[in-house]
């Protein structure tokens, strides 16, 4: 089981208030991820559910049990860190099998142990070497290897991918929801890359300055983003966001709309303006329109768009898909 | 850029310094070598005649060689023995947080900047003296007979005052080491469970391997050489080593010839125990 709580946890350091006040459920076998930008205290937030920093208030509680004042090791969850944080003069069996060592198994258990976490993360001929001998997608999964052979309540992951080449982390990503898959167990999974969160996500907790955002499904935070900030965070290209006259036509003070729900459109359509870049990336294009209405927008458009910087450009909105934000920056539904 | 006609011109830069270098190495072992083979003594200059191996057989079939050898490898031993671990400790200490952490640093460093004589006339005459010192002032005070150590352990007290001066410079080397520690394998022996003292011995020793074995290579290097901390404290004649055998050779029984051909023994030795030392850590400094 994995059932884990916040109830009102508080970290600060000194003065500085990392997380102010964030309670959470997370739910036996759900694939959380923690998304934010850098400071956001996303990493905080996990370091504490792991027990390596302290509560400054609040509970934590795991399977219902409180935990807020056990040690790391005894909260039952493994952890695999952004360095891997290999142990570099212990051969890969060793540094797999280090933590049942610690925990007092017999040695015969511990290999049998090792050699089906190296069977299902394909390490097996690679358990004799040193870390240092192993590329960055092996020790990637000697890392893992280490947090499944302690059959954890749940995994702890801190931006496990962020070393890894572009191409290692689609592969990477795709092997850890398998392996979520496969054991069925927690995880929870820091990131700071919105197109992970989106992908692997059961839920996703949005984190800004240490204040919990938002809570939901991928589809929820694209759908129906709370505030500014999970508008913002959420999606790629980022959405546009018009004040002024615009959105005070639409009863807003803030009007979002996402590139992919502005179509260019022959003839006169809603907003007028002129093609100032274009990316093209082959299935789309993007341009970066400047309107006369609505200043600089991003505009998806077909991939065989051939509009030329310079180029006057029509747009029209498709008005269901916008969102209305007050001064606040809150969502008004 | 290595090319070709960069690397010969690097060649002609160097060379000076490398002549300079190699001169001032050869020139005194040279000589050192010509002399062995001379009857030379002071008492009776102007007639040094060769005598081939004499000066060797002598030297050698002395029993002071033995015994200064013996003590030359028990200062080297023991020394090395308190200062990796005495320092490994201290590092350790001195790696926590503690008040005033750069100030105590500072203070551990300190005795590494003292001049061996005036650390050895310090520890003689205010430390170890039997009737002034602070170390029989401390024993009298606990009800015990203060030590006169010069008198009974003198080879003890060498050891302790370069023990002194060694100690920091491992500490110093071990706790650079100990602060290139990566956080996170800390926290990922923290997360497995792993306690104190296998914490210890799995992560911390295996990682100060290498620094260890810098420090125990530097330090045999000098530790060969001690000579001030025994002159000074006039504990040669019990505590003497290879070096003050040397020195007594040559400045106090006059025998230059004696004397040189005991340098080239010392150095032929530092040259075997060199050798072992790179075979039985050298590869600890690999990879």
């Amino acid at each position: 089981m994995g059932n884990i709580t916040l109830k009102n946890v508080r970290k600060a350091f000194g003065d500085a208030v990392i997380i102010p006040d964030a309670s959470l459920d997370i739910r036996n076998g759900e694939f959380v991820v923690f998304v934010g930008p850098s400071g956001c205290g996303k990493s905080t937030l996990l370091r504490l559910i792991a027990g390596l920093e302290d509560l400054t208030s609040g509970q934590i509680f795991i399977d219902g049990k409180d935990v807020s004042d056990i040690p790391p090791a005894q909260r039952g969850l493994s952890m695999v860190f952004q360095s891997y944080a290999l142990y570099p003069h212990m051969s890969v069996r060793n540094n797999i099998g280090f933590g049942l060592k610690m925990a007092g198994l017999p040695k015969d258990e511990i290999d049998a142990k090792v050699a089906k976490a190296a069977a299902t993360l394909n390490l097996t001929d690679y358990l004799e070497r040193k870390p240092r001998q192993l590329s960055g997608g092996q020790r990637q999964r000697v890392a893992i290897g280490r947090a499944i052979v302690r059959q954890p309540k749940a995994f702890l992951f801190d931006e496990p991918l962020s070393n890894l080449d572009a191409a290692l982390r689609v592969n990477m990503r795709v092997e850890i929801m398998q392996l979520h898959q496969d054991l069925g167990t927690t995880m929870i999974y820091v990131t700071h890359d919105q197109v992970e969160a989106m992908t692997m996500a059961n839920r996703i907790v949005v984190l800004n300055k240490g204040n919990i955002e938002q809570v939901g499904s991928p589809l929820e935070l694209y759908n129906k983003p709370d505030s500014l900030f999970v508008a913002g965070f959420i999606g790629s290209p980022k959405m546009n966001f018009i004040t002024g006259p615009v959105a005070a036509a639409h009863k807003a003070a803030t009007l979002g709309i996402r590139p992919e729900h502005i179509n260019v459109v022959k003839g006169k359509g809603e907003w007028q303006g002129t093609i100032h870049f274009a990316e093209h990336l082959g299935a789309d294009s993007f341009l970066h329109v400047d309107t006369v209405q609505a200043g600089r927008l991003t505009v998806r458009a077909p991939g065989d768009f051939e509009g030329r910087p310079g180029e006057a450009i029509a747009l029209k909105p498709e008005t269901v898909r916008m969102h209305r934000f007050d001064e606040k920056g809150l969502a008004i539904r | 850029m290595a090319t070709q006609h960069t690397r010969s011109l690097g060649r002609i830069a160097v060379a000076p310094s490398v002549i300079a270098l190699f001169l001032w190495m050869i020139v005194p072992l040279g000589m050192t070598i010509y002399f062995s083979f001379l009857r030379y003594n002071l008492l009776d200059p102007g007639n040094e005649s060769f005598i081939g191996l004499i000066n060797y057989q002598y030297f050698l079939t002395d029993p002071a060689f033995l015994k200064a050898l013996g003590n030359s490898l028990k200062i080297v031993g023991s020394v090395l023995a308190i200062s990796v671990i005495g320092g490994t400790l201290l590092a350790l200490l001195l790696d926590q947080a503690i008040y005033g952490r750069n100030f105590v640093r500072l203070m551990v460093i300190a005795p590494f900047f003292v001049m061996p004589t005036v650390s050895a006339l310090v520890w003689k005459n205010m430390m170890m003296h039997p009737v002034s010192g602070l170390l029989a002032w401390l024993t009298t005070r606990l009800g015990f007979e203060p030590i006169d150590w010069f008198a009974h352990y003198p080879l003890a007290a060498v050891v302790i005052i370069v023990a002194w001066q060694w100690l920091p410079f491992a500490t110093l080397i071990l706790l650079t080491a100990l602060q290139s520690m990566d956080e996170e394998q800390k926290e990922a022996a923290e997360m497995d469970g792993t306690p104190p003292l296998s914490y210890f011995r799995h992560m911390v020793l295996p990682h100060l391997a290498r620094p260890i074995t810098v420090v125990v290579l530097i330090e045999t290097i000098f530790l060969l050489n001690v000579f001030a901390e025994i002159y000074v404290t006039g504990s040669g004649g019990r505590a003497g080593n290879m070096p003050y055998l040397v020195y007594f050779q040559g400045l106090l029984n006059f025998d230059v010839g004696g004397a040189s051909a005991g340098g080239i023994i010392a150095v032929i030795l530092a040259n075997i125990v060199a050798f072992f030392l790179m075979r039985m850590i050298g590869k600890n400094l690999e990879g």
